[in-house]
């Protein structure tokens, strides 16, 4: 559906996207991550057509972009950024103008069409007034029911979520999964981990402008080789696997073990009591963690060459040990995502929750916070 | 995508708003004058004022002198700096594109809807002013009328206009001045693609024409005086004068031709080649 091959953006000295390589299959809940300011937003524009690229290809559908992708976007339905309207008019007026406004907007079915969308996104009762009336939640499902209107074959989706309340995501993310069930692709660009998490089967991680991984959702949050063990008797469990544990906080610990079926064998054998037993799975947010680095919006004093190119390259390699470095000392607190309070895990906010230790260093960049956080003292 | 625009135009509050207030202006003009009878002397004052008071069928003609020299530039600069700023702010560009509609066919269809903005305009100043000077002033629309006569219509060279003869030469005049007016429109729609900030293009095109006026009356700007956007504007009172003077209405068209050309041109240039970032 999307293919790009070594896709670049640059304006001036500065690079936006570089050397992007996307491949999106038919079918897909693809879902785009990385930090404000990697470049998504650029590369989503490019694949409409709104921004001509530097350099590298593009097929949109299997047509080239931007030369001939007009041919490709009747059947594409996009929200980019932030939805718009002409705030005056009423939505079912909006959603007619941009009907009217393209191909394939036949006066004849218009009305039906608008109606249907507007079901889909749940705003089938919405009166008269303005769009200006509108709240974002409400601008948002009107964003989304204009990228809807022509039953698209793709649709790229900018954060679409933004601006609504729990309940309202969770039903933008079943609609868009009922929809992938009836055969339309999804492109998801975001900076919210649980968005795609919820929604995505692959992920591409975008950091300064590159694509760093793309890979399967479920490969991604691979076995680390570790396995968590809850004990209420956790002295023993500690002198039997002497040596292979790794980090150990109250009754939890983390033992180095391929198999937790035979670990689980050991420890009962052994004697020790087991509480609860499991694998322990890298989160995506580890994942990301690892492989970007903190957003553009974040401008400490030391990283004054922050966007220049050049630089870009050993940044990412910079960061990458820094962040490795970070989860080595910080064993527990990336357990399966269900790391008790204190435990901060790799996120800047969880950081410092709930430890006294750690309460100091919560105004400190989350990398800094983390290294003094004693919950790694491994 | 060109009904579509007509319909945002006239669905637009803002679009009656100064539609209004350009009636207004020689309404209050038409009202002073007929309270207090002191027209302007012959020559003096914009034209064709001080014939309104014999006639009022000439009232059209002298609201258009009014209204010409700044408040219709200021609002066709208004409406057509806005045009893809305005969308450009609002999101609604980004939207429209990937509908998918054409760069140029946007740019078109924006150009055809200042283009419909300055005839409504012109339009409602001539009907309202025709009804203020009928109202106000009377007239001689309906017989046949002779020089000096009362209710009689001269020219500007002083023989006898027909009724029938003043409103060709009315719908003559309004025709030059739409051209002109397109002039300005279509610098402001230019300028309207090269920034996202509608007021930022109407000031530019603005500061076009005030720079023009002020280099008119700049004798060391002789050379390039004919090449000045509004330097053929006062020319459609030519119509008005028997035998119509076409010397300067024929420069004026070709003037304001070659900058629809040029500036049309140069708008769609720069937004097929733009990238679309807002």
């Amino acid at each position: 559906m999307i293919t790009t091959r070594s896709l670049t953006k640059r304006y001036g000295a500065v690079t936006a996207v570089s050397s992007v390589d996307l491949d999106v299959a038919p079918g897909d809940r693809y879902g785009l991550l990385g930090p404000n300011g990697s470049g998504k937003t650029t590369l989503v524009r490019m694949l409409l057509g709104l921004v001509y690229p530097t350099g590298g290809e593009i097929r949109l559908l299997g047509h080239a972009v931007p030369k001939r992708v007009r041919q490709a976007l009747p059947e594409v339905g996009a929200l980019v950024e932030q939805p718009a309207a002409i705030p005056h008019l009423s939505g079912r007026t909006n959603l007619a103008v941009i009907d009217a406004a393209g191909p394939h907007g036949a006066r004849r079915t218009r009305r039906a069409r608008i109606e249907e969308a507007l079901d889909r996104v749940g705003l089938a009762g919405v009166d008269r007034r303005p769009v200006r009336a509108y709240s974002l939640g409400m601008r948002q499902r009107l964003g989304l029911a204009a990228a809807l209107l022509r039953r698209p074959r793709l649709l790229i989706l900018d954060e679409p979520t933004n601006g609504l309340d729990p309940r309202g995501i969770k039903e933008i993310r079943e609609l868009l999964r009922t929809l992938n069930a009836d055969g339309t692709t999804i492109f998801l660009s975001s900076h919210i981990l649980s968005e795609v998490d919820g929604l995505c089967d692959r992920v591409g991680i975008v950091d300064r402008g590159r694509l760093v991984r793309q890979a399967e959702l479920a490969e991604l949050r691979e076995p680390t080789g570790r396995v968590l063990v809850d004990t209420p008797d956790p002295a023993a469990a500690a002198a039997l696997l002497d040596g292979e544990v790794e980090a150990r906080e109250g009754g939890r610990l983390l033992i180095r073990a391929a198999d937790p079926a035979a670990l689980n064998a050991r420890l009962v054998g052994g004697g020790v009591p087991v509480r609860e037993i499991a694998a322990q799975r890298r989160t995506l947010e580890q994942v990301v963690f690892e492989l970007t680095s903190a957003g553009s919006d974040r401008l400490a004093r030391a990283d004054t060459g922050l966007e220049r190119p050049g630089r870009g390259q050993e940044r990412v390699g910079e960061g990458n040990a820094s962040t490795d470095e970070m989860a080595g000392r910080d064993p527990l607190g990336s357990g399966a995502g269900r790391a008790g309070p204190g435990r901060g895990s790799a996120g800047s906010d969880g950081a410092a929750e709930g430890d006294p230790g750690a309460a100091g260093a919560a105004a400190a960049p989350p990398d800094r916070a983390d290294a003094e956080n004693p919950g790694g003292g491994a | 995508m060109i009904t579509i625009e007509l319909r945002k135009l006239f669905l637009r509050p803002r679009m009656w708003v100064s539609v209004l207030l350009l009636c207004a202006l020689p309404a209050v003009v038409a009202v002073f004058l007929a309270t207090t009878h002191i027209t302007p002397p012959p020559g003096q004052g914009a034209a064709f004022l001080s014939a309104v008071e014999r006639n009022g069928s000439l009232f059209p003609a002298a609201a258009l002198a009014l209204v010409l020299p700044i408040f219709l530039p200021i609002a066709v600069t208004t409406f057509a700096g806005d045009a893809v700023a305005g969308e450009a702010v609002q999101g609604t560009l980004r939207y429209l594109l990937i509908r998918p509609v054409s760069r140029i066919r946007l740019l078109v269809a924006k150009m055809i809807a200042i283009a419909v903005f300055i005839v409504v305009s012109i339009a409602f100043v001539v009907g309202t002013s025709y009804l203020i000077g009928k109202g106000l002033f009377g007239g001689g629309a309906g017989q046949p009328a002779a020089v000096g006569q009362p209710g009689g219509v001269t020219s500007l060279s002083g023989s006898a206009l027909t009724p029938f003869d003043l409103s060709l030469r009315l719908l003559a005049a309004i025709g030059y001045i739409v051209v002109c007016m397109l002039g300005v429109g279509v610098i402001a729609l230019f300028f309207s693609t090269v920034t996202t900030s509608g007021l930022g293009a109407s000031l530019g095109a603005l500061a076009i024409l005030i720079t023009s006026e002020i280099l008119a009356t700049l004798d060391a700007a002789n050379p390039v005086k004919p090449y000045l956007p509004t330097n053929y504007w006062l020319s459609w009172i030519d119509f008005f004068r028997d035998p119509v003077f076409w010397h300067n209405i024929d420069r004026g068209l070709l003037a304001q031709g070659a900058y629809l050309v040029v500036f049309f041109t140069a708008a769609w240039a720069n937004l097929s080649t733009k990238d679309i970032t807002s």
